[in-house]
């Protein structure tokens, strides 16, 4: 080990970081604002909400892995579409993938997985990041981009499917005899059901995790 | 390897390399993504199969527990088999068309042909006391996109033993209660034609403010979800109307057996 050249431990500081700053400081959804929509979407019950993040971060980790060993042989003027075929491919197998093994998943998500090829995370990603760094950095950043994005898709979810329908992972924790048509004094709260109070619940995330760490909050 | 290198030692800016290098990538991805739509087609299939016959066991109210199954699979075609003994497809004449399957109707094609040259699928359903159900598939619009559904009549051909209707993206809350076992509930006993005439066909109509209890063709409406109700409503209607003279075929062999 020592007498050849300095190689970098695979989780060496930097590349730890590269896994957990987009958890955090560099959170995705809550710090560059980026895939809100499908945030939106696919967060009204738990499960659809998980299967987007797996598929989230299955296509980030790898376009990134792609594009970047393929980095230094991309004709610079059509790097983007070159981008968007290795997203589009991976996100289609995912999306084939989820149809023939949890189809009923599948339904839910509907256009949702379809759509992670516009989302503005893997791209950003795969300019900002894999076109000028080496694969397993590039796969490290994709994993950790795709599990701050998912992060924020699961608090989201939890919080809607608890408050919107009283289950959580579709068990029911708030009693059926609870619910004022079965004579008792508690109601699901419909709006959280609706998109709206998404947006309202990630603003929440926001707001809590900028009190906490105040060098986010911008001037 | 030689042309291998040459490639390679190529500007990679001039538009020689971009175009060889767009058609590979396009030619790998195109392979790719056949072999895997190739591999995955049957399992994608046989779920879209199942969950067609989910939704016609629902309506009959045989398919609970199919959430609990071990082997979703086993357990919905071992139903359906038992259940459904006989399908068949009629014309608007009340004739039996041969040598199409009902199962494999494509509603969608259907419905956009004049009723005349429709071909109507039919499930006889028969149920552990020995009664026979008809089951008759819907598609219709809902407010954002198709709705669809099964109902089954008892073999008066007139009053509804079940029904459960599905929907693609209702809105959540509102429209999207079309699929609920509530709101499904409320079409039990209701019927379709009035009285006994079976010339008078009226279908079961979705009522805004609620039905009274005791109209037998009107079920609740759902706050909210205007467009929604009324798509179902329509599509109850279209659907049912062009099985009329096959209910009055049918009628007349029970009745003369």
């Amino acid at each position: 080990m020592s007498e050849v050249k300095e190689k970098e431990p695979l989780f060496s500081a930097k590349n730890l970081k590269l896994l957990t700053e987009p958890i955090d400081s560099r959170n995705p959804v809550t710090v560059l604002v980026l895939g809100i929509c499908s945030a939106l979407a696919v967060t009204v019950k738990l499960k659809p909400a998980i299967v987007m993040a797996l598929s989230v971060i299955v296509v980030t980790a790898f376009s990134n892995l792609i594009i970047s060993l393929i980095r230094n042989s991309i004709p610079n003027r059509i790097r983007i579409i070159v981008q968007l075929v290795v997203i589009s491919s991976l996100v289609i197998l995912v999306d084939q993938i989820l149809k023939a093994y949890v189809y009923d998943v599948s339904k839910q998500l509907s256009v949702f997985v379809g759509l992670i090829i516009t989302n503005c995370i893997i791209m950003g990603r795969l300019e900002a990041f894999a076109l000028g760094n080496k694969p397993w950095p590039s796969f490290l950043d994709g994993i950790g981009n795709g599990v701050g994005y998912g992060l924020i898709l699961v608090i989201v979810a939890f919080f809607r499917e608890f408050l919107g329908s009283g289950t959580i992972f579709n068990y029911r924790v708030i009693p059926i005899d609870w619910y004022i048509k079965n004579g008792g004094f508690y109601e699901n709260n419909g709006m959280m059901i609706l998109p709206p109070m998404a947006l309202i619940t990630v603003g929440i995330i926001i707001w809590i995790q900028r009190s906490r760490n105040r060098k986010l909050i911008e001037d | 390897m030689s042309l291998l290198d040459k490639i390679k030692s190529m500007d990679r800016n001039s538009n020689a390399y971009t175009i060889i290098y767009s058609s590979v990538m396009v030619i790998v991805v195109a392979m790719l993504l056949a072999i895997a739509s190739t591999a995955l087609k049957p399992a994608q299939t046989k779920n879209v199969e199942t969950e067609k016959k989910i939704d016609i066991l629902r309506s009959i109210g045989k398919a609970n527990g199919v959430e609990h199954a071990a082997n979703k699979y086993a357990f919905v075609s071992e139903n359906f088999n038992k259940y459904i003994p006989e399908q068949l497809v009629v014309s608007s004449k009340g004739d039996t068309i041969t040598g199409v399957v009902a199962f494999n109707v494509d509603l969608k094609v259907e419905m956009s042909k004049p009723i005349e040259q429709r071909n109507l699928p039919v499930y006889k359903a028969k149920l552990d006391d020995g009664s026979i159900k008809y089951i008759i598939p819907l598609r219709g619009r809902g407010l954002w996109g198709p709705i669809w559904g099964y109902i089954a009549l008892n073999d008066d051909l007139n009053t509804i033993y079940g029904a459960t209707f599905a929907h693609q993206g209702e809105t959540p809350g509102l429209g999207a209660e079309i699929s609920t076992p509530e709101f499904q509930e409320q079409f039990r006993g209701k019927s379709i034609f009035q009285g006994d005439s079976i010339l008078t066909f009226t279908s079961v109509k979705v009522l805004k403010g609620g039905a009274t209890p005791n109209d037998p063709h009107g079920v609740d409406a759902i706050s909210g979800g205007t467009i929604t109700s009324k798509g179902l409503e329509s599509m109850l209607f279209d659907c049912l109307v062009a099985y009329q003279n096959y209910f009055e075929k049918e009628k007349n062999s029970i009745s003369h057996e």
